[in-house]
């Protein structure tokens, strides 16, 4: 069936024909991915993927794409300095393109190499590693990424390297009057590498739509520490972000994401364990008010046996903000030993707020630990009173708990210089609100 | 110190508290003693402040000052310490966050200064070493994994940490065993003063082998029903509440 283009979905396909001769490199896989687009249209409720996060509904128009001007990168570099970004290497995407200027490179050890995603894609034999088959290929957002994909970052890090730095994925939009940029990178850790990668994705406002993907390859051995904060003001902004990871034997992935003060986000990950004794953790926390909309979806493959999982994401709503956490976790049939565990909690802090959890176990070995919780509760008023027995105001005792909550999160960053610097955030979005 | 008035309290449609009245000087350790459901710990909730009582008459005045305008916080600030029966667990709270942010807001309540780290660290230290409260208690999130015995170690800690003017003890016994028992015990007696009055509530007699109280006073229906002095609880110990619920039914 398909059903009457939205008229986003009809400027999205008009733009594309209109861009196509300009696009740079990997045509094919943008054809490809736009026939996908097309046939599939803008994610929508009728999608079970999708179901609590219309896109279709929320995306009346296709904003278009923009070249930064002189003036956001002005902007963009005041940005950077204040983001204290330290002793990182770091790799910046303005308005959806490559941006060497404002990027610092020069500290990457020697034999990593970092550079355009469109140079590397000169190279008819990178288009396969940033699209890897199989993965997230049926999501509707993926496939309109690939077909536009402006700009990105394109990493590789040799075996048995440890890059000592964080190396920082800065996606910036400039803001301003309504526009569009897509950016897909590519990170590939050969074997026994290993590396920290932070990944921040934010607009300055306005009407944003953002659609970002990361491809993250690790090889046997490697490990790699992903770290994502996601900031995307903005009632009317659009963010959406893809992580594709694949990985290999005794390899280790673990990723955390901070959500705040983000208009509307759809954050999916896709991982598949191709080789037996890897490890993926996926974590996170997401602070929401107002009229906010966060959405977490992940789908772990467990391809191959003996491999470990393990997902924690707290979220804490206030005002009439919606959340949606939607975890599915697939073993195959040969994937024997599986050991899977997922948690999803969520503290309410309004009536008006709401909280989809959705975990979902596919399993077709038959000798595999997997498990999952998922809550919603309120701040509990026996803890409350306890608290305040010991002569902590009320006030105070919710704050404390509310800090409690968000630091058990907090505390699966592994590097201490970020977790210390995500705690600070999720401490003064929680004080704003007790002063409110 | 504490003078209890004709105090009436309920929860929800369920009258709980009938015209309880008690008057504890300073100094004083008066125990309540009672059968299962005669009242006890809540009596320790309405003097603490809890919310889901109500009080629908009387009064309980703390040095002449009415607790029942307070809220919870403020009556700790004013001196009433609650040592619970079920310690609650708080993850992800650490326990020494917890012990300053405490210390602070009674210092803050009573016009002092908030203390600085290396003081506050000294006198925790201190107490904790007392008590038997390891370091590495003191370094996990509260409670969270204690034993019955290192939760009421705890709940004492605190108790000696915010020097109440009025320590009430909820069953403070029940989950130990005799050496944490004696632990504990010892922990509040240290604490006794001219200047500090105790309501210890226990539904036993072994624990006032432990701490000597100098009033007993039993509680059964929502009221005193009988006082006395050490004697009675020996008494009790003997005979049973058979004589105080026998009138309920």
């Amino acid at each position: 069936m398909t059903l009457q283009r939205t008229s986003a979905e009809a400027a999205l396909a008009a733009d594309y024909a209109a861009r196509r001769p300009v696009l740079f490199g990997a045509t094919k896989m943008r054809d490809d991915a736009m026939a996908r687009f097309l046939e599939a249209g803008l994610p929508n409720r009728r999608v079970e993927e999708w179901h609590y996060t219309d896109l279709r509904a929320r995306m009346n128009e296709a904003a278009p794409l923009r070249s930064a001007d002189a003036a956001a990168i002005g902007a963009a570099r005041e940005r950077l300095t204040s983001l204290e970004l330290g002793e990182a290497i770091v790799v910046v995407m303005l308005d959806g393109e490559f941006n060497l200027g404002l990027s610092s490179i020069g500290a990457r050890p020697q034999g990593v190499e970092i550079g355009s995603l469109a140079t590397a894609l000169l190279d008819p034999a990178n288009a396969d590693l940033i699209a890897p088959p199989g993965l997230g290929e049926a999501d509707s957002i993926v496939s309109l990424n690939a077909a536009f994909v402006q700009g990105g970052a394109f990493i590789r890090i040799p075996a048995n390297m440890r890059v000592e730095r964080p190396i920082a994925l800065v996606n910036l939009l400039s803001g301003g009057p309504r526009h569009a940029a897509y950016t897909r990178s590519f990170i590939e850790l050969g074997v026994g590498a290993s590396a920290t990668v932070w990944e921040i994705s934010e607009n300055s406002g306005g009407e944003t739509q953002a659609n970002d993907a990361l491809v993250i390859k690790l090889g046997d051995l490697a490990e790699c520490d992903h770290i994502a904060q996601v900031h995307h003001r903005g009632e009317k902004s659009i963010a959406v972000h893809t992580l594709l990871a694949t990985m290999g034997r005794s390899a280790r992935f673990d990723s955390f994401a901070l959500v705040k003060d983000t208009g509307f986000v759809r954050r999916q990950m896709f991982a598949r364990l191709e080789r037996e004794e890897s490890h993926i953790g996926l974590r996170g926390l997401s602070l929401l008010r107002g009229e906010e909309h966060a959405d977490t979806t992940l789908v772990i493959d467990h391809a191959a046996g003996h491999c470990e999982s393990r997902e924690f994401y707290r979220t804490i709503l206030d005002g009439s903000a919606t959340g949606v956490f939607q975890g599915k976790v697939c073993v195959r049939q040969g994937a024997q030993k599986t050991d899977g565990g997922m948690k999803s909690q969520a503290l309410m802090l309004s009536d008006d707020a709401t909280m989809y959890n959705k975990p979902e176990l596919e399993i077709f070995a038959d000798d595999v630990v997997c498990g999952h919780g998922a809550t919603v509760g309120q701040l509990d008023d026996n803890q409350i009173f306890y608290l305040q027995s010991r002569g902590l105001s009320r006030a105070e005792a919710q704050s404390m708990l509310l800090q409690a909550f968000a630091q058990e999160a907090l505390d699966h960053i592994a590097d201490e210089t970020l977790r210390e610097r995500f705690a600070s955030e999720a401490h003064a979005w929680l004080s704003m609100r007790s002063k409110a | 110190m504490l003078e209890i008035k004709n105090l009436h309290a309920s929860i929800g449609d369920k009258k709980i508290l009938d015209g309880l009245t008690l008057t504890v000087k300073k100094g004083e350790v008066a125990a309540i003693m009672g059968p299962n459901g005669s009242g006890k710990s809540t009596l320790s909730y309405v003097i603490s402040g809890r919310e889901d009582y109500t009080v629908t008459q009387g009064e309980v005045l703390l040095d002449g000052v009415n607790l029942l305008d307070m809220d919870a916080s403020e009556r700790a600030n004013a001196g009433v310490f609650l040592a619970f029966q079920y310690p609650l667990e708080i993850p992800g709270v650490a326990t020494m966050t917890f012990l300053k942010a405490a210390m602070n807001a009674h210092a803050r309540a009573n016009g002092q200064s908030e203390l600085q780290t290396p003081d506050f660290m000294r006198r925790v230290r201190e107490a904790a070493q007392k008590l038997g409260v390891s370091q590495d208690m003191l370094k996990r999130p509260l409670n969270v994994g204690f034993s019955g015995g290192e939760k009421k170690r705890m709940e004492i800690l605190q108790m000696a940490l915010l020097q109440p003017k009025l320590g009430i003890l909820d069953e403070t016994d029940s989950g130990l065993d005799i050496d944490a028992l004696r632990v504990v015990s010892e922990g509040v007696n240290a604490l006794r003063a001219p200047d500090r009055a105790f309501l210890v509530i226990t539904h036993y007699q072994r624990l006032l082998d432990y701490i000597k109280p100098d009033t007993v006073h039993v509680m059964a229906r929502g009221r005193i029903v009988k006082t006395g002095g050490p004697e009675l609880a020996l008494e009790l110990e003997k005979s049973g509440y058979k004589d105080y619920v026998g009138e309920a039914a």
